[in-house]
């Protein structure tokens, strides 16, 4: 073995390697993390892998803790050497040539790409094909015609409505898919639901009544709600609208659910109260917006007032449609986050 | 306007909001709500290409207040309507066939989840067929596409996650490069509408400007779309795919999902890009190696498949190869011909999966070959259905298989420096078709030779049929129901109508096509 660097362990190129090889985790030593009791292990005593593996400055010790709490769901791995699969010599060439052949056509795709942004007209030049009578009359005609201050908005909601409505499509049935693939559905008394449900449940990792956390939230997160609030009703009067206010108010509702947990969480929102926020949100949607293409496309009179452009009551449809949006992006941001964390909400 | 003319809008927007609706529905609901919601737009449909036959023309239909540029537009045809309807159809019938296996394969209280994604998979399907503007087409190809996988993974069995794992990435992927495709049509032209966007199109190829980025435009749709529908050097996510779902899943995913992203492309060639600049830039030959190369090897693989239902699978490669190879030959009968075969083979495929769910409920829900010897004996109407779909994908007269094989013989005709290609690939395909289809076929009504052995009495079908109590009894699955049998007898007729009244499909195909341009 070649010579080392006497402080080599605690080097950077040492840390890094280690992370590299998968060997520690970056994120190890800056995160407060309690091992669930071994069974066995009657003494009660907690690890904090991170301050040990400093201690004892082997990776050994890091990956033997590792090993540790992973050890229910490895034990049929156990006995085999990881890189069995690789060992045969046409394997490795068959894998070195196809990332040397995958390198090479990423290359040449992006070359391609650039080469056409090249050829493509300058960005700002007047006389782009973009620059045509669609835009003009998106920006000229924009406010008389749909009534709202924010272009942007009077684009989505309004001129392309159509498109829109399959967006927050988009979202609901991402969401369903991710119900399909995480909710447990508790059983009473099904053994294999109740260890599916226990692995899931990654709450004795968290530290229980964090006060720092629970004091900040009480700051931020009715700061957080009102703004996002504020964003989805502005809508149509300044930057912002359902998607990214709801955005925003799910952040909220996820930063309450941190610091509080899921019981408190549970009192005002539950599967049931999302399912029917998300129902009526997109049936509300769907009706308004029905509505406007039949009238629209049969050349009758809407006979719904545009307002005044520039007051909050204003534009017709498109604030109750900002506000359908943003519930539903809201529900689906916190959906996501509550089954990835238990399997359920 | 009349009524009628509304009924395109009123499909997809029913459709959609049977999904929504089916989120606060239990799994029973959900279905019949899903049924319904099939059976309405599948008659609405019909009654568009009713209309647009009688009429002779096609139209666009507003969606909202704002005209053509500005607005979204959908537009509705006699091709259009004529897809519609088959898909309709075919879906009825993959998801009225596959109700018991979906209530088994399906956790319990997922199964309103299932049914959404029935119905919103319906309604993207029906948006593409009708959308008349590039971005919906992008939107619903994104709904289409998590449809998909939805639908595959809720099986929730490791190879049937795993798969669609491998079916996101590859999809993604498309969607990706059919995105880019778009944003730079954008940028050359200004419009996301087809119509202005073609006449753009039209006058830069006048002018000679933008080579560079309308080939990259034609070729990054292309290759998008047909990654996404499975052509041949794409296609490795199809067996896996179409073999672990559950069967209304591989029935719509086979017969369907690839078809939608087909018509589409077709839609793009023909009211955006314009054909004669699609043939001009040698992409439809690119498209006919990969085709014709898709046709042979999809046939191979599925030779050496010894897993039945992967072997189907495979064949759809196959069959997919014999479509982009019609849209390679670049004449206006190869693309009729291809989009008859678009229809033979959905109609084809979802049978075939649908059938052979029936044969495997009598092995023991086993699919390998030796399991389903004399299965078709065990279950008549099954083995009937498989036999009459594996015939017509084999091109037997009076089957829809041979009106389409012969619609690409007639067209590779005409355009003299493909023919001789097409007419060597189709022959070789062909036997290889009734090579690996035909094989299972014998091995359906073959007795196994243990029980030709064991057997006392000398009626053979006595035997088989105790050879069936007794593995009736080791399945985990029920006798095939009657809805089984509905579908698998509706299919057989779905395909003799195509088979047998083809000419007045084609003749309306060759309209509709003519109503694109």
């Amino acid at each position: 073995m070649s010579r080392r660097r006497d402080d080599y362990e605690s080097s950077w190129w040492r840390r890094f390697k280690s992370w590299v090889d998968g060997e520690t985790d970056l994120l190890a030593e800056g995160m407060e993390i309690r091992i669930p009791q071994v069974p066995g292990d009657g003494n009660g005593e907690t690890k904090q892998p991170g301050s040990q593996a400093r201690q004892a400055g082997t990776d050994g010790e890091t990956r033997q803790l590792g090993s540790q709490a992973y050890q229910a769901g490895a034990d049929d791995g156990k006995d085999r050497p990881p890189h069995l699969f690789y060992e045969s010599r046409g394997i490795r060439w068959f894998r070195r040539f196809y990332q040397v052949m995958s390198v090479l056509l990423c290359l040449s795709i992006i070359f391609v790409l650039l080469w056409t942004i090249a050829c493509l007209p300058a960005i700002g030049n007047a006389g782009n094909p973009d620059n045509n009578e669609v835009s003009a009359r998106y920006i000229e005609k924009g406010l008389q015609e749909t009534g709202a201050v924010n272009i942007v908005t009077g684009m989505i909601l309004d001129y392309r409505a159509f498109d829109t409505f399959g967006e927050s499509c988009v979202l609901f049935i991402a969401s369903c898919c991710v119900l399909v693939l995480l909710r447990i559905d508790a059983k009473d008394g099904d053994i294999q639901t109740r260890k599916r449900l226990e692995m899931a449940d990654d709450r004795r990792f968290e530290p229980k009544e964090d006060i720092i956390l629970q004091k900040c939230a009480c700051v931020l997160v009715p700061l957080i709600l009102v703004f996002g609030i504020y964003i989805v009703l502005n809508g149509h009067l300044s930057p912002g609208g359902g998607f990214s206010g709801g955005a925003v108010l799910g952040s909220g509702l996820i930063l309450y659910l941190n610091a509080f947990g899921f019981q408190k969480t549970e009192r005002f929102f539950t599967e049931k109260i999302y399912r029917r926020i998300t129902l009526c949100a997109l049936t509300f949607y769907c009706m308004a917006k029905s509505y406007s293409f039949f009238t629209g496309a049969n050349h009758l009179k809407s006979g719904i007032p545009l307002g005044t452009p520039g007051t909050i009551l204003s534009s017709g449809l498109i604030l109750p449609l900002n506000i359908c949006v943003g519930l539903v992006v809201a529900c689906t941001m916190y959906a996501f986050y509550a089954l990835f964390r238990k399997g359920g909400m | 306007m009349s009524l009628v003319q509304n009924f395109p809008f009123f499909s997809i927007i029913l459709a959609m909001f049977s999904g929504i609706l089916s989120s606060v529905l239990d799994g029973k609901k959900a279905r019949n709500v899903s049924l319904a919601a099939i059976v309405m737009t599948t008659v609405m449909s019909a009654a568009v290409l009713h209309f647009c036959v009688r009429t002779g023309q096609s139209y666009t239909y507003m969606m909202g207040h704002f005209p053509a540029p500005w607005g979204n537009e959908i537009r509705a045809g006699v091709l259009e309507g004529q897809t519609a309807v088959l898909f309709g159809v075919v879906m009825f019938l993959a998801v009225v066939g596959g109700m018991d296996h979906t209530a088994m394969d399906v956790e319990e209280s997922k199964q309103n989840l299932f049914y959404i994604m029935i119905d919103l998979m319906l309604s993207s399907l029906l948006a593409l067929i009708y959308t008349n503007d590039l971005f919906t087409a992008y939107v619903f190809v994104e709904i289409n596409t998590i449809a998909g996988c939805g639908l595959i993974m809720i099986r929730q069995i490791g190879r049937s996650l795993s798969s669609a794992i491998r079916y996101m990435i590859m999809s993604q992927l498309g969607s990706g490069l059919f995105l880019i495709g778009l944003s730079l049509l954008y940028d050359v032209t200004g419009h996301l509408l087809m119509s202005p966007a073609k006449e753009a199109v039209a006058a830069i190829e006048a002018a000679g400007l933008y080579e560079v980025p309308m080939l990259v435009i034609m070729a990054v749709v292309s290759v998008g779309l047909a990654i996404k529908s499975g052509l041949y050097p794409f296609h490795y996510w199809i067996p896996d795919t179409y073999g672990y779902a559950t069967p209304t899943a591989s029935a719509v995913l086979s017969g369907l999902v690839s078809k939608g992203y087909i018509f589409l492309l077709i839609k793009i060639f023909y009211r955006v890009l314009g054909r004669e600049n699609v043939i001009a830039s040698q992409i439809v030959n690119v498209l006919f190696v990969f085709g014709l190369a898709g046709m042979l090897m999809g046939s191979v693989h599925a030779i050496l498949e010894r897993d039945t239902r992967r072997m189907i699978a495979y064949s759809s490669v196959a069959q997919i190869g014999y479509i982009y190879m019609g849209i390679g030959l670049g004449t206006q009968a190869g693309m009729v011909a291809a989009l008859f075969h678009m229809f033979t083979h959905s109609a084809t495929k979802a049978l075939l999966f649908i059938s052979a769910v029936g044969l495997y409920e009598v092995s023991g829900d086993r699919k390998d070959f030796r399991s389903l010897q004399g299965s078709g004996y065990r279950n008549p109407l099954a083995g009937i259905g498989f036999a009459v779909g594996s015939l017509s994908m084999v091109g037997f007269p009076m089957l829809s298989g041979f009106i389409s094989k012969l619609l690409f013989a007639t067209s590779a005709l005409q355009s003299p420096h493909k023919m001789l290609p097409t007419v060597i690939a189709l022959a070789i395909s062909t036997i290889l078709n009734a090579v690996y289809f035909l094989r299972l076929v014998i091995t359906l009504y073959t007795i196994p030779e243990a029980e030709n052995a064991a057997g006392k009495g000398n009626d053979k079908r006595q035997r088989v049929f105790v050879a069936a109590k007794g593995q009736g009894e080791a399945s985990a699955f029920p006798a095939s129901s009657r809805k089984l049998r509905l579908a698998i007898v509706s299919f057989i007729l779905l395909n003799l109508v195509l088979g047998l009244c083809s000419q007045p499909i084609v003749n309306q195909i060759g309209n509709g096509l003519t109503m694109f341009e």
